[in-house]
């Protein structure tokens, strides 16, 4: 079986795994960093969106080989330490979450947003796709602005 | 009410016991407050409402058995008797805990609990613990989360148990210092003495314990003194939450635990039989272990993919299950059959009739069904997010044949359930699968499988007619025909078990009705007067597995009811949301209604294609309305672009978890009304995952859109959790109605089918990159 070194969260590892086997089943059950969530498996639900190398992307359908060698930021990457990202930060201010299980992938969505625009449109944040089934979707737009702010400062 | 309060005052049970607990490695006295048991003033409740103000304007209609009783009342009463077993404990390390018999599934029930005991002690929130209680056997009745009824029946008990705490903390700190205990106050978890003396709660928890203390004059705080219940509060476990720290289910035992999933007959409950290829699937890397049980053939592997491609390989002799060649539309007919007939209205009397359907949904909670279970020969444990713990520990138990106290359930805060989570079909396989392969396992449903195969909020059908006669409502009929909802197990015991303590009138009404009748009968009432009103419902089982949905009956019997209401008002000539307060039974139904109009801009000019609608409703004591705007202009792809919701629930504990629950409902009511449903084909939906079912995405929620709290104007704690979805789907359809001109009969409103359905029984791969 072949063997995938990734970069996650800013450690080195190591992984025998099938070159098509999925990231996020490679993260939950081969690593145990179960911050990326489940929801559908076939990039659809986005619940499991996390970084590589800093762009947005769905564990459940990217190959353990396309990760190889690359930076991967899972939720529990984000802060620095202790210290909140402003996403993370513009959540808690918001009280984003009812049941949270599709906060991550919601946050990491954001960060990447935010990467790529640092004042984002209404148009922009209704092109998010990540489904929210308890609806906190007015609660995630007005922390997205919020977070804009934050990031400017 | 005051009634309650002094019912708390006059009966204490148990107060205190002393005992030591070992926390880690720390051994410490704690102190433990036990809820004083408390009498359910259930003559008060009736006659609160039978003296309610009829409005003039309309004929009155006599109180529904749920404006009488409701089922939060049922559940509270079921859960009094043991509530002396539920304790707050304030420990040498200062921190007070308390395991919460009940679920927070996201409604916020662990901020709520954490807020009032954080007052009422005067400790800071960051002190105070409420964690989920594994089951209980011992608590019978009172372990259930459901009915929107879990603040209701813990305000009292909960704030009762930390004052109560409080005052012990003060005595103690008197003894100590040998003052006069009203010379002392309490902040921040210390009690404050003269000059510079101050104790902390952890220094005086063994002595608080010991004390010998009259409790029966101590009060909780007055709400004026509140500085914290009623402020909006953020969710205690949000940091967990962002940091990706907060455990579901599935993330419990991952480095020890084997996932699984389960291959799934062609059709609902199809017939199992035999595995022709177990061998050669065990074979397959990463496979584990081939188990075959009663719903399916499970296939235990290193890695969920290991298992979905196993499930894949299996080659199964599937046979016939219960509906299989049904259809959204033969199920409708056979539903129809069993409408009982109108009564004939008075000669030369106006009629509204029409007739409705809602197509079957299901809850799709963003974590589907999933369980683990660790099961060895002379115990087991299990994690999952049970609603409904104590029944499942019982008959997982009897399955696995072991004693009932072998079994540990431990509740997992569920990520979603709306009413999905009162079963627990997954902990069943999940414990089948552990004992027959003799290792721990994390079963879970592939969301395919949780759409098609996870009980449904059943496919119901609507036939109503409003007679009129001299410009009012003298008769309002409404026969509701659906597939049968199963009543989850436990709480059927509970309808048994309250059935003789109802008051007689709603003991009459409900006493000799099936389960979901009674369910039926407490939950849904009409807030109007409309003369003679007879609404009845009519249920046939046909095998399709049926859960409740947040909101039960109500937000498709109420709005179906609210259209017609709108119907009439145009018969009428009258304005709708003005013609609401002309019938509305409830007192306080004309502030709530004016304050919609108020804030919303209620009857201002439209562009041509859009329009405004109003609903109103009443449930778990609270009122509801709301005005939405949608654009029409495309009648089939309607969009909510405004929405306006205004609650008075009673009493508000955490005004932000409140304004959650409404925004959460309101979601539910745009999904449900307008796109979100599914279609029974052969036997199966055809529905397999978020790209087929049609629950909202951020675009579909209007950005204009705002809850107004109205103030307290009584001391009740009104239900939140689901009561706000009925609004704002009547709110829905009528703007619908007059933005397209056509009259919403069949809901969703929008349901093509416009997908490529995933074959039956295979689980899809996804398209890697």
């Amino acid at each position: 079986m072949p063997s995938y070194t990734i970069e996650v969260n800013g450690k080195n590892l190591t992984v025998d795994a099938p070159e098509d086997m999925p990231l996020l089943w490679v993260l939950r059950d081969m690593l145990g960093i179960t911050g990326p969530k489940y929801g559908c498996g076939i990039n659809v639900c986005k619940a499991c969106t996390s970084l590589l190398d800093g762009e947005a992307v769905r564990p459940c359908s990217v190959k353990v080989s396309t990760a190889a060698g690359r930076k991967v930021t899972t939720i529990e990457g984000l802060a620095d330490g202790e210290k909140l990202h402003p996403v993370q930060q513009a959540w808690l201010e918001q009280d984003v979450p009812q049941c949270g299980y599709c906060q991550p992938g919601q946050i990491m969505n954001a960060v990447a947003l935010l990467s790529r625009s640092s004042d984002p449109s209404d148009e922009e944040i209704d092109a998010i796709e990540n489904v929210c089934r308890c609806g906190t979707y007015p609660r995630i737009r007005a922390a997205i602005k919020r977070a804009a702010e934050l990031q400017s400062d | 009410m005051g009634r309650h309060k002094s019912a708390v005052a006059e009966r204490p049970r148990r107060n205190t016991v002393l005992t030591t607990h070992t926390v880690g490695r720390r051994r410490f006295l704690t102190y433990l407050v036990a809820a004083p048991l408390l009498t359910l003033g259930t003559e008060a409740v009736m006659q609160a409402t039978s003296s309610s103000t009829p409005a003039s304007a309309a004929v009155p209609s006599p109180p529904s058995p749920e404006d009488v009783f409701d089922i939060g009342e049922a559940l509270k009463l079921a859960a009094t008797p043991t509530m002396p077993l539920v304790q707050l404990e304030v420990g040498a390390d200062g921190i007070a805990r308390l395991q919460m018999p009940r679920t927070d599934m996201g409604q916020g029930l662990l901020t709520s609990f954490t807020m009032i005991i954080a007052e009422e002690l005067d400790v800071p929130l960051d002190r105070v613990e409420v964690t989920h209680a594994d089951a209980r056997p011992e608590l019978l009745f009172n372990q259930i989360t459901a009915g929107s009824a879990a603040m209701r029946t813990f305000y009292e008990p909960i704030r009762q148990m930390a004052a109560i705490a409080r005052a012990r903390m003060v005595a103690a700190a008197a003894t100590r210092w040998d003052v006069d205990g009203a010379s002392l106050g309490t902040d921040a978890g210390a009690v404050i003495g003269p000059g510079s003396l101050t104790a902390d709660f952890g220094t005086l928890s063994a002595a608080a314990a010991a004390l010998d203390l009259a409790t029966s004059s101590i009060r909780p705080k007055d709400p004026s003194e509140w500085e914290l219940v009623g402020t909006p509060t953020g969710r205690v476990d949000a940091r967990d939450i962002i940091t990706g720290q907060k455990k579901f289910v599935m993330d419990h035992m991952a480095g020890t635990a084997k996932p699984a999933l389960v291959r799934r007959p062609p059709t609902i409950k199809g017939a199992v039989g035999e595995v022709r290829n177990a061998a050669q699937v065990r074979a397959m890397p990463g496979v584990v272990g081939v188990v075959p049980i009663p719903t399916g053939v499970a296939v235990v592997a290193d890695t969920i993919e290991q298992a979905r491609q196993g499930v894949n390989a299996l080659e199964v002799d599937f046979g016939p299950g219960p509906v299989d060649g049904e259809s959204n539309a033969t199920i409708l007919e056979g539903i129809k059959q069993h409408v009982q007939p109108f009564a004939v209205p008075p000669l030369g009397a106006a009629t509204v009739e029409a007739e409705f359907d809602w197509a079957p949904a299901c809850h799709a909670p963003l974590e589907t069904e999933c369980a683990v279970a660790d099961v060895r020969a002379d115990r087991a444990e299990i994690w999952a997010g049970f609603q409904a713990p104590i029944v499942a520990q019982q008959e997982i138990a009897l399955m696995l044949g072991l004693p009932q106290d072998a079994v540990t359930a431990h509740v997992v805060a569920p990520g979603g359930a709306f009413g999905r989570k009162c079963f627990f079909e997954p902990a069943t396989e999940a414990a089948q699968v552990s004992q027959a392969l003799g290792m721990p396992v994390r079963l879970m449903w592939h969301r395919t499988d949780d759409m098609r195969h996870g009980r449904q909020r059943p496919q119901n059908y609507h036939r109503i007619r409003a007679t009129v006669v001299g410009g009012q409502v003298v008769a309002y009929e409404q026969r509701v025909s659906a597939v049968a909802l199963e009543v989850a197990p436990g709480f059927g015991e509970i309808l048994t078990d309250v059935a003789t303590s109802l008051p007689p009138r709603a003991k009459n009404t409900v006493g000799e009705k099936a389960y979901s009748q009674t369910l039926f009968l407490l939950m849904v009432s009409s807030p109007y007067n409309l003369g003679v009103y007879d609404r009845t419902l009519a249920e046939i089982g046909n095998g399709i597995p049926t859960s409740a949905y947040r909101s039960v009956h109500c937000p498709t019997t109420r709005t179906c009811e609210e259209i017609v209401l709108d119907e009439v008002a145009a018969l009428l000539d009258k304005d709708p949301l003005e013609y609401r307060k002309e019938c509305a039974k409830d007192a306080a139904a004309a502030a709530v209604l004016d304050e919609v109009a108020r804030l919303s801009g209620w009857g201002r000019s439209m562009p041509e294609g859009f329009a405004q609608g109003v609903g109103f409703h009443k449930e778990s004591k609270t009122l509801t309305a709301c005005v939405v705007e949608l654009d029409g202009r495309d009648p089939q792809d309607p969009r909510v672009t405004k929405v306006t919701m205004v609650v008075d629930a009673g009493t508000v504990i955490n005004p932000s978890g409140l304004e959650a629950q409404m925004e959460g409902c309101i979601a539910e009511a745009i999904s449900l009304t307008l796109t979100a449903g599914l279609h029974i084909e052969n036997g199966l939906p055809l529905e397999g995952s978020y790209s087929n079912y049609d629950w909202l995405r951020m675009r579909h929620y209007p950005k204009d859109s705002t809850v107004h709290i109205m103030p307290s104007t009584n001391e009740d704690i009104g239900g939140i959790g689901e009561v706000g979805i009925t609004a704002a789907s009547g709110a829905i359809a009528n703007a619908y109605a007059t933005a397209t001109g056509i009259k919403p009969r069949s809901f969703p409103i929008v349901f093509p089918v416009d997908f490529e359905p995933f074959a039956p029984g295979a689980l899809p791969a996804p398209n890697l990159i």
